[in-house]
């Protein structure tokens, strides 16, 4: 039901924890449906994602978006970053059993989250919107 | 890497014996059991020897046995073919019931039956004072499972069937999981229906059988030639019923061997999993179910990395979680015994069989805490206390 690629990255995941500090923080998903995401990234002064980690509860599709994403997005610029999405996420794993692309592929809405964190935090709200074109929903458990 | 098969309550293997009995009814004794020539007439025998075993396997009579294509059948058969001759009615099942009778009975409730889905306690067994007041005047059957797929819990089925009928109600209960593993003699129980499947008992997949006590009368599902006293048309899976007669016999003997063994394994599991894992929650009841079943949750980590993590270190199980069963719920199992959605993502199930062995429980013992301290590092549920 898995691709290998897919596997490789549950079993060996890349960039697993939290950055002490970190510059920002987004998390989705909830306990009741069986996942949840939190991607946390530090940002150098060019705008660039230096370091990102993830933590994540969930199915093997779960852990494996959430250790792609991380790779996908290390040291790309926010912009850069705020395109991938959660379609482009199952892409570079090789594809996702259907019944795991919605509940369990949000590791890229995580990331955007993350970024969301960083600017307004650094005080930068106003760019949210241009950056963030694609902005997730947070999940409530009602809507599963 | 070895491996090891910790899943009995999905499927069995086929005993090397129930396949050879099996062999010769696919190429040599190929006869339809409906013709009256040589072939056919070895088919039939074949076919009426094999009810005799299921029978007597049962403590039933032989013409109480009806082949089906399987445990899923079986429950629809019972469910579906007892109540067509009503009017619309009422109708009982258990909140932990199998899919197989879970679904058949929102069927029903959607051609107009009223059903009551009894609620079970926290370890699973039937809340006996809700089941007892949910009759009514026009309850026509109950459907309580022997023992529970997914928890192992055995329900008190003599007294339930006891009570359905001194409420003038039939009661029927699917004993798929429990054929094989414990004794199970429908005069003993007093039930009016029991279902059993073939591939859970070392049998082969694709034959069950549905026992029907004498004076039940059933409306058939499928029409046709009239086989199975009417009762299922289609030609006869020869070569399953000849394994499920083989299997069930041979299933049947072995429980006094086989029981205490997995019993003592089971409760060894059971034992290392709460004591080597803190947070972990054993399910279901602690004697009073299958031999084989270990069921327990584990706070923090979802149910089907654990699976997968389990099998790239060779041993195979199965999980309640949403993911692993393909569905968004977790286990209705599970949340019936008034478990949270979030624990109840990190349940987990091995179902032991007669080959397993003390060393593959020491092994499983070994390689399963690492695993899921791994996933507890990876999950922001976990906070180390």
């Amino acid at each position: 039901m898995y691709t290998d690629l897919v596997m490789d990255h549950f079993s060996n995941p890349r960039n697993v924890g939290e950055i002490e500090g970190a510059d920002g923080v987004g998390q989705i998903g909830n306990p009741v449906c069986g996942d949840v995401m939190r991607i946390s990234i530090a940002v150098d002064d060019e705008d660039r994602i230096a370091d990102v980690k993830f933590k994540t509860f969930g199915c093997g599709a779960a852990v494996a978006t959430s250790s792609m994403v991380t790779e996908m997005v290390m040291g790309k610029s926010l912009t850069e970053a705020a395109e991938i999405s959660n379609k482009a996420v199952a892409e570079a794993l090789g594809g996702l059993p259907p019944n795991k692309m919605h509940c369990s592929n949000l590791a890229a809405d995580a990331l955007h989250l993350a970024i969301q964190d960083y600017l307004v935090k650094s005080g930068r709200e106003a760019e949210v919107e241009q950056i963030l074109t694609a902005l997730p929903k947070v999940h409530a458990p009602s809507s599963h | 890497m070895k491996s090891v098969y910790f899943d009995h309550a999905a499927t069995t293997p086929v005993d090397a014996r129930v396949l050879a009995a099996m062999l010769p009814y696919f190429s040599e004794r190929y006869g339809n059991p409906s013709e009256i020539h040589r072939l056919g007439r070895e088919a039939r025998v074949a076919v009426e020897q094999a009810r005799a075993e299921v029978a007597a396997a049962l403590g039933a009579g032989e013409k109480e046995i009806v082949f089906t294509g399987g445990g899923t059948e079986s429950d629809n058969l019972a469910l579906f073919g007892y109540l067509q001759r009503f009017a619309p009615g009422h109708l009982i099942v258990s909140a932990t019931e199998h899919p197989a009778v879970m679904e058949a009975a929102r069927a029903l409730n959607r051609a107009g039956w009223a059903v009551d889905f009894i609620p079970v306690d926290a370890q699973g067994v039937v809340d006996r004072d809700a089941y007892e007041q949910a009759f009514r005047g026009d309850t026509r059957l109950a459907s309580v499972m022997f023992a529970n797929n997914v928890v192992g819990t055995i329900q008190p089925i003599a007294e339930l069937a006891r009570i359905a009928h001194d409420k003038g109600a039939a009661f029927h209960t699917d004993a798929v999981q429990a054929v094989g593993s414990v004794p199970v003699d429908v005069t003993e129980l007093g039930v009016d229906m029991l279902s059993l499947s073939g591939h859970k008992i070392y049998g082969p997949k694709g034959v069950g059988a549905l026992y029907v006590k004498r004076g039940t009368r059933l409306t058939p599902m499928i029409h046709g030639g009239g086989h199975e006293r009417r009762l299922r048309s289609g030609t006869e899976n020869v070569p399953g019923i000849v394994g499920l007669g083989v299997a069930i016999g041979l299933a049947t003997a072995a429980i006094a061997e086989v029981r205490p063994r997995l019993e003592a394994l089971r409760d060894r599991l059971a034992r290392g999993v709460l004591e080597r894992i803190p947070e972990t929650r054993y399910l279901g009841h602690p004697t009073q179910r299958l031999p084989g079943n270990v069921s327990f949750t584990v706070r923090y980590v979802e149910g089907e990395s654990m699976l997968l993590q389990l099998d790239t270190h060779g041993f195979m199980v199965s999980s309640g979680s949403a993911c692993a069963s393909g569905s968004l719920e977790p286990s209705h199992v599970v949340l019936a015994l008034g478990l949270g959605a979030e624990e109840a993502h990190g349940s987990m199930r091995i179902s032991l069989g007669r080959e397993n062995t003390a060393e593959e429980a020491e092994s499983f013992l070994d390689v399963f805490p690492p695993i899921v301290e791994k996933l507890r590092q990876m999950s922001p549920l976990y906070v180390k206390g």
